[in-house]
């Protein structure tokens, strides 16, 4: 299958300040076949959430694409602007955000929302009648597990769960065909959490949409993706199908994520945290990043920034693990 | 860590003075606004922590067992039931006597970006139990204040001392919490979801280092939480609630090992765990 | 199990700036808190400008009698005189020099200005504390009692109070705007005492044993720094109007000099009729540059309370 989304070199800069720079994406290169289910994880402020802005063009200042290029089903996306950006997200790409709960605006209906997004982005010849717009709407709520009831109720009414559910259903109004989900069960509860993951899994398979799961919760990402990229201080690390990585992560930084979780049903628990912090974003990294953390750090590490490398079923940036040809090891 | 026992003589013998905590047929009724009448968070509860015993009190939000930990802390009072701490009975305590109860029982709190003051330096935020509650001098409180950031891995706490919050993160700023927590050498620490709002690749150290604290230190922990993981790392104890109702307690690996309530199941269910599905457990 | 003690962090560029205060244990002390909240605000380039003026305006205040070529109440010169040589604004029906009475003016301007706003805000703080640190009874009470000074008109009250009572010095006037101003600020600060009230860190300095009071005015307090010195510098603008336009009534003292004052006998002896519009357009731009300096400075007090922000400067 053709790739949808293919992404070269991408960087992304904050500048809160002036003369602050924070590299807060850097050198990104993904490709994504259409109907893929990838996982997007790390800690906080490693870039991820700011990747899946950027990858929907919905990066606000201080927060500046540098360069690089983000092709979408052929175009270039990176450059858009202004109604080409708008007349994209049709059928085009969305996100849902953790606090999407509460973009709502609470003085206006479930079917008011679905009313102004319907018509926002109507296209030539489509005319948004309010029976329409219920039954469209009452579709779009069977779809994520609600109730058409739903349609006449207020935000307040509703529980953060159910919310979380009506901002999925309104960004699946729009039929895109990338949906980048941003830590979209984070602020819910453990039993909802569950619920929710597993909506979003079932409408992924049943449309096909290709998905990005941002989280900083490996457990979760696993479950639910076929595909998990790891991303530490900016760059990806790891890109691995998700089978493979619960096995076999390749990178040491992995390894250590996977180490914070166990079974709770276990007869022994080992749990093991990452020591020390990432690197400071707004200083050039030389070298590794995960080099001053990284029990397996060699010399070269320090020194030279690793390529991501080939390895088994998918890619590495590790000197120790997926030695690049040209870097030699000292 | 290792300076613990050296470094705090009260620790050691403390073991013995920690009081048991009785809460008995507990419940708090809200009145809710209006003509919707009352709202029952905590439903006839009863559990007693043992001196130097961790209990986890596991449940969804809206469980009731945050208002548990505010009525054992003396933040709010029962409805009816009573809490006994010791010989002190916990809900009919004011002012006067909620200070001096408070340099027995401390609690860390679930956010740790709200419970610190911006600002406040460490040093300062630390250092005011020790004033307030143990009548320390200055520079006696100053270098307990070192002692405790070394003791919560802080390390070394003289960079840590003179920082403001926004200039840690998270995980850090959980540690100052818990410092704050241990200033006054107390018997209970109820911590309120302590790692909920932190990175999972951060819990682990935080779980640990109060799993530590208790085994060292010889002080009872009431943990408040979601996670049953966290539940299964620091606790003996586990109490299930949901509803403001107790529906399952036990020995915490035995019940989460073979539940019997639907809701505990479904808990567990809840957990995101990579290694449940085929049972591998590479990191264990 | 160990724990692994955490690698020290990466300098942020924030933390290598050192905060003064930071080693100390206790709070600031008031000249050091004061010098920070000066450069802080100097941080803003709408601030500067305001802090400029005022800087201006206080040092033509303290310096008035080296300034002032002549005394502002003498009456020794020809009256309704142009500006000229001797007489730069020119002179007064009574024969007074307009440029020292300016110059003295100042100092009545400030004060009232100061003054005022500064009780407006003692008062305005002292209730909105209390009322959103106590709900109930004590709350409600309080609230009663803003809401009462809100809905009654200021300007009426200011002229009804002024013209009532017997001693018409100036602080009578700084009286009758500080009773007639602190409402809003209350009412801002009380909402936002209720808000931090609830905060984790306010119930956590109850857990460190922390006092009632120290709880007031060492956690809470200190997080509305901006919000109480924004009240000040409005109720201080505030107060400069007022000021100036009770005495442009009549209803201040018209012994005093002050750009009130001023503008009353430029209006009594038609002074823009007889051409010499100097006595009305200096004290009302002075007026206007003031409430403007006041207002400019407003702008800046975001970062006061903010430690983030405080430290881009």
């Amino acid at each position: 299958m053709a790739a949808l989304l293919e992404v070269e070199g991408v960087n992304v800069v904050y500048e809160p300040n002036r003369g602050q720079r924070i590299w807060s994406v850097r050198d990104v290169d993904l490709s994504l076949k259409q109907g893929e289910f990838v996982g997007l994880v790390g800690e906080s402020g490693c870039g991820k959430s700011t990747l899946g802005f950027a990858l929907t063009r919905m990066l606000r200042p201080p927060g500046r694409l540098e360069n690089g290029a983000i092709r979408f089903d052929g175009v270039d996306i990176s450059t858009l602007t202004g109604e080409k950006l708008r007349r994209m997200r049709r059928n085009g790409f969305a996100i849902v955000l953790q606090s999407g709960m509460n973009a709502l605006n609470p003085v206006r209906s479930v079917e008011h929302h679905f009313g102004d997004i319907l018509r926002a982005h109507a296209q030539d010849g489509e005319n948004y009648s309010r029976a329409a717009i219920k039954r469209r709407g009452a579709e779009l709520l069977g779809k994520v597990g609600l109730d058409a009831a739903v349609l006449s109720r207020f935000p307040h009414e509703l529980s953060g769960g159910m919310r979380q559910r009506v901002s999925i259903a309104l960004v699946l109004a729009l039929e895109p065909k990338l949906i980048v989900f941003d830590e979209p069960t984070t602020a819910l509860d453990v039993i909802v959490q569950k619920a929710v993951m597993q909506t979003i899994k079932d409408l992924q398979r049943e449309n096909g949409f290709t998905a990005i799961l941002i989280s900083h919760d490996l457990g979760i990402v696993l479950e639910a993706t076929d595909r998990v990229l790891v991303m530490y201080a900016g760059r990806v690390v790891e890109d691995q199908p998700s089978d493979d990585l619960v096995r076999g992560p390749h990178h040491p930084y992995t390894e250590a994520l996977l180490k914070c979780y166990a079974d709770p049903r276990a007869d022994e628990i080992h749990l093991e945290g990452i020591p020390g912090v990432p690197p400071d974003l707004s200083l050039p990294q030389g070298g590794c990043s995960y080099a001053p953390r990284c029990p397996l750090a060699i010399d070269v590490c320090r020194k030279v920034d690793p390529p991501l490398a080939p390895l088994g079923q998918g890619l590495a940036a590790c000197h120790v693990r997926a030695p690049a040809a040209g870097v030699a090891k000292t | 860590m290792r300076q613990v026992e050296s470094d705090m003589p009260a620790a050691t013998d403390q073991a013995a003075k920690v009081a048991p905590l009785v809460v008995k047929d507990v419940s708090k009724v809200y009145k809710a606004r209006g003509a919707a009448g009352k709202f029952t968070a905590v439903d006839d509860v009863s559990f007693t922590i043992a001196p130097g015993a961790a209990v986890s009190l596991v449940g969804a939000s809206g469980s009731g067992k945050s208002t548990i930990a505010k009525m054992i802390t003396g933040s709010e009072r029962p409805t009816s039931g009573s809490i006994r701490f010791g010989e002190v009975a916990v809900e009919g305590l004011h002012a006067g006597g909620l200070r001096k109860y408070h340099s027995r029982v401390q609690m860390v709190f679930q956010d740790p970006y709200a419970a610190l003051n911006p600002l406040h330096t460490v040093e300062y935020t630390v250092m005011r139990p020790c004033l307030n509650l143990l009548g320390m001098s200055g520079a006696k409180a100053r270098e307990r204040v070192h002692e405790l950031l070394e003791i919560v891995g802080l390390t070394p706490a003289k960079q840590y001392a003179g920082k403001l919050p926004h200039q840690l993160s998270g995980g850090q700023r959980q540690r100052v919490v818990i410092a704050r927590a241990l200033a006054c050498d107390p018997e209970l620490i109820v911590a309120d979801e302590p790692v909920s709002m932190l990175d999972v690749s951060l819990r682990a150290g935080i779980l640990k280092l109060l799993a530590e604290l208790r085994s060292k230190r010889g002080l009872s922990l009431l943990y408040i939480t979601h996670d049953l993981l966290g539940a299964r790392v620091i606790s003996d104890e586990i109490l299930v609630l949901n509803q403001g109702k107790v529906v399952e307690r036990g020995a915490t690996k035995q019940v989460l090992q073979h539940p019997k309530h639907e809701y505990t199941v479904q808990l567990l269910d809840a957990v995101a765990t990579p290694f449940v599905a085929d049972g591998t457990n590479p990191g264990g | 199990m160990s724990i692994v003690s955490p690698v020290p962090p990466p300098e942020v560029p924030g933390a290598a700036i050192e905060i003064p205060f930071g080693r100390g244990s206790a709070s600031p002390g008031p000249l050091l808190f004061l010098g920070r909240a000066f450069l802080t605000l100097w941080s803003n380039r709408k601030a500067r400008i305001g802090l400029v003026i005022l800087g201006v305006d206080v040092l033509i205040a303290i310096l008035a009698p080296l300034i002032a070529p002549h005394s502002p109440t003498a009456t020794t010169f020809a009256p309704y005189q142009n500006p000229n040589g001797t007489n730069w604004f020119g002179t007064t029906g009574n024969g007074q020099d307009v440029f020292s009475q300016m110059v003295y003016g100042a100092r009545i301007s400030l004060l009232v200005g100061i003054a005022a706003g500064a009780a407006a805000t003692i008062i305005a703080v002292t209730i909105g504390l209390i009322a959103g640190y106590r709900p109930g009874v004590i709350d409600e009470g309080l609230s009663f009692m803003t809401n009462l000074a809100l809905v009654i008109p200021g300007l009426p009250l200011m002229f009804i109070l002024a013209a009532y009572l017997q001693s018409r010095s100036v602080w009578t006037i700084v009286l009758v705007v500080a009773f007639t101003s602190w409402a809003t600020g209350a009412r801002v600060i009380r909402s936002q005492a209720s808000t931090l009230r609830t905060r984790e860190f306010v119930t956590s300095a109850v857990f460190s044993g922390e006092r009632l009071l120290a709880v007031v005015f060492r956690e809470i307090l200190p997080n509305m720094t901006s919000l109480v010195a924004g009240s000040f510098f409005s109720a201080a603008t505030a107060a400069v109007m007022a000021e100036a336009s009770l005495e442009f009534l009549g209803l201040g003292d018209p012994s005093t000099v002050s750009w009130g004052t001023i503008l009353y006998y430029a209006e009594q002896q038609n002074s823009l009729l007889t051409g010499q519009w100097v006595l009305v357009f200096a004290p009302g731009l002075a007026i206007a540059l003031l409430a403007v300096s006041f207002t400019l400075i407003n702008f800046g007090v975001d970062a006061l309370s903010n430690p983030r922000l405080r430290e881009k400067s």
